[in-house]
């Protein structure tokens, strides 16, 4: 039963516990500067947007078929069975594949660090795997971020929108998005107007770039036993040629 | 010969300027990180140095498999002049590739981690063994020039052993590679303009990398030619010349089914940076390639070179709207690389111009030309070996 966060921006009031919860998990630092500033970064794993009247709230989305744990070439991010996606910074070699990867823009990177680290939200693997809940879902204190069961999650998220059909714009953003994510979104308006990517594709990223390299063993067998045909027509060619006497 | 001495002076002085900034610009990589040293951001983490130095230094070092093949697997003798600088290249391309590597990795001193920590569902994992076990079959492949030169015929004999498997070996390596650059891009639907993003990437890749690699092959020949005051080898290089005009056709071909396929052509009429770096693209690719199918403009060595020039940079201009601009307008940012970013590049290109001089002069690199062409010659000889091959 893979864990999730439920987040309903119809309830958030933007006060921004989770931000300080979230940079006390993590031991970065929390002033009113870095509280105002509205973007995750380096040093700030969660955000509170302002949209108008409207608050949002960006995490990493802990993908249910992560891009950026496909594409890592030394296996640093890892899909946990529990949900979260997690990263073990001493195998990073900062290619920063994943960044590119990402649809939702989340890992950043320590760029002012000799010796940078990529950052990011893992809903708190820790916390979750000793039963406890995410600092963030905690630290909420009206209940707009929700930690538990994806499954009970999605059935709760049904009920609010089935409920206050008038309150809620009726979808479920992070259901079908990208294969589906571990973080979801309810909202007043449609998911663009409280700044999340509604372009992204239904289907899961990882795919995209498996579909060409599971053919690797097919090119490399096949471009062998082709290869090596060639050469040893073309030089049994040049062997008869020097028999017949027609060269040297 | 004074006028010659001048010249290569201004070239020298300028070599060096580049190399002073490079280094100035090495210090801010090293002491104040990328941040220091680049433009680079969370939301546009690949730059200059990805979309340059390693996508269009891979490109272009194409020449190495491309003549490997035709040369030894294909056994068209014909060509064999041209196959030591083209590995060459290739080797010096992939050695400069991976310098380029060491700045932009976070972790350069982590280069090593993917070949003990495995991740098969990594494109970059594919790209990371690539370009280790293929530099070391470039190595392998250079290496005889080496022996030559100091006349150690055993190690010689030796190589000469396993030569077909390894060449066999870098011709599947440099597939895969050079495919998987286009790979790469699979991975980001929705940040890579239409124009760009098709399923078919690492396919468009591998052709244009041939093409990169025939195209480098004229260019270098020409500027050996003058550096070194050898003859040009011109029915041979007539003879690349028809076959890159070739391969360009196939490329030009299946991408324009591909944009057809995919309904973007109607894109084209936005007003928009993409559009215009599109036909930017087009056109350098498109005039070569028209030119080079006209014998007259074959068989003249300015005309042979400015052709070769267009396709190099049409294939630099595509590998960097596929890595940079095609990526910006998606990732909601403008990317423009800071000076040190530049001064880095330029100095890896500088440095590969002179290593290069410096091993044509003194590495048996070139054949002596068996003797001078003459055009009437030339118009005898048009012939194409691969027809006959």
């Amino acid at each position: 039963m893979p864990k999730a966060i439920l987040y309903d921006s119809t309830l958030c009031i933007g006060c921004k516990a989770c931000e300080g919860a979230c940079a006390e998990r993590w031991g970065l630092p929390y002033s009113d500067k870095v509280a105002a500033e509205e973007k995750i970064s380096a040093h700030k794993l969660t955000a509170i947007e302002t949209h108008g009247d409207k608050f949002s709230r960006r995490l990493c989305m802990n993908c249910l078929q992560p891009a950026c744990a496909s594409v890592c070439p030394v296996g640093a991010l890892q899909k946990t069975e529990l949900g979260p996606v997690t990263y073990e910074a001493s195998r990073c070699m900062g290619c920063r594949y994943c960044m590119q990867a990402c649809p939702f823009q989340v890992p950043s990177y320590e760029w002012d660090q000799r010796l940078p680290r990529m950052r990011k939200c893992d809903m708190c693997f820790e916390r979750q795997s000793h039963g406890k809940l995410t600092a963030c879902a905690e630290a909420c204190p009206v209940g707009a971020t929700k930690n538990g069961d994806r499954d009970a999650l999605i059935a709760e998220a049904n009920q609010r929108l089935a409920e206050k059909p008038d309150q809620y714009y009726q979808k479920i953003y992070g259901l079908k998005e990208v294969g589906g994510t571990s973080v979801l979104y309810l909202s007043a308006v449609p998911f663009e107007q409280i700044g999340l990517r509604t372009n992204v594709p239904a289907e899961p990223l990882p795919e995209t770039t498996w579909r060409v390299l599971e053919l690797l063993p097919d090119v490399v067998s096949t471009g062998s036993v082709l290869l090596g045909g060639i050469w040893w027509i073309t030089n049994r060619r040049e062997e008869v040629a020097c028999k017949e006497g027609r060269r040297q | 010969m004074k006028s010659i001495l001048k010249q290569l002076t201004v070239w020298r002085v300028i070599l060096l300027a580049i190399l002073l900034s490079g280094a100035y610009a090495t210090y801010l990589r090293i002491f104040y990180g990328l941040g220091g040293s680049t433009n680079l951001s969370d939301k546009f983490p690949w730059g200059l140095w990805i979309g340059f130095d390693v996508m269009c230094g891979v490109a272009l070092a194409a020449g190495g498999f491309t003549l490997v093949a035709i040369v030894h697997i294909f056994n068209i003798e014909t060509y064999k002049p041209v196959l030591r600088p083209a590995i060459l290249t290739a080797f010096l391309g992939y050695i400069l590739v991976v310098v380029g590597l060491l700045y932009d990795l976070g972790r350069p001193d982590r280069l090593w981690h993917p070949l003990i920590m495995w991740n098969p569902h990594s494109v970059m994992f594919e790209v990371a063994w690539c370009v280790t076990l293929y530099s070391t079959v470039l190595g392998l492949e250079f290496l005889p020039v080496v022996l030559e030169k100091f006349g150690l015929h055993k190690p010689l004999a030796w190589i000469h052993r396993i030569s077909v498997p390894l060449m066999i070996l870098g011709v599947l390596l440099s597939t895969l590679h050079q495919s998987s650059l286009g790979t790469l891009f699979l991975i980001v639907p929705e940040k890579e303009y239409p124009l760009w993003y098709t399923p078919i990437l690492p396919l468009l890749f591998y052709i244009s990398a041939i093409a990169a690699g025939l195209a480098m092959t004229i260019f270098e020949s020409w500027h050996s030619s003058r550096a070194f005051g050898r003859a040009l080898e011109l029915p041979l290089l007539m003879s690349i010349g028809r076959v890159l005009a070739v391969v360009m056709s196939v490329y030009l071909w299946i991408r324009v089914l591909d944009l057809a396929h995919r309904h973007v052509f109607g894109l084209l009429t936005r007003n928009r940076p993409e559009t215009w770096l599109f036909l930017l693209e087009a056109a350098l690719m498109i005039v070569p390639t028209a030119m080079l199918f006209h014998a007259s403009v074959r068989a003249r060595p300015g005309a042979l070179y400015a052709c070769a020039v267009m396709v190099v940079l049409s294939m630099v201009t595509n590998r960097l709207n596929v890595g940079i601009s095609g990526i910006e307008a998606g990732s909601g940012t403008h990317y423009i690389p800071k000076w040190s970013e530049l001064a880095i590049t330029l100095s890896i290109v500088g440095a590969g111009f002179a290593i290069f001089r410096v091993a044509g002069h003194y590495l048996p690199i070139f054949e002596e030309p068996t003797h001078e062409y003459g055009l009437a010659e030339v118009e005898e000889t048009e012939e194409d070996p691969i027809a006959v091959g």
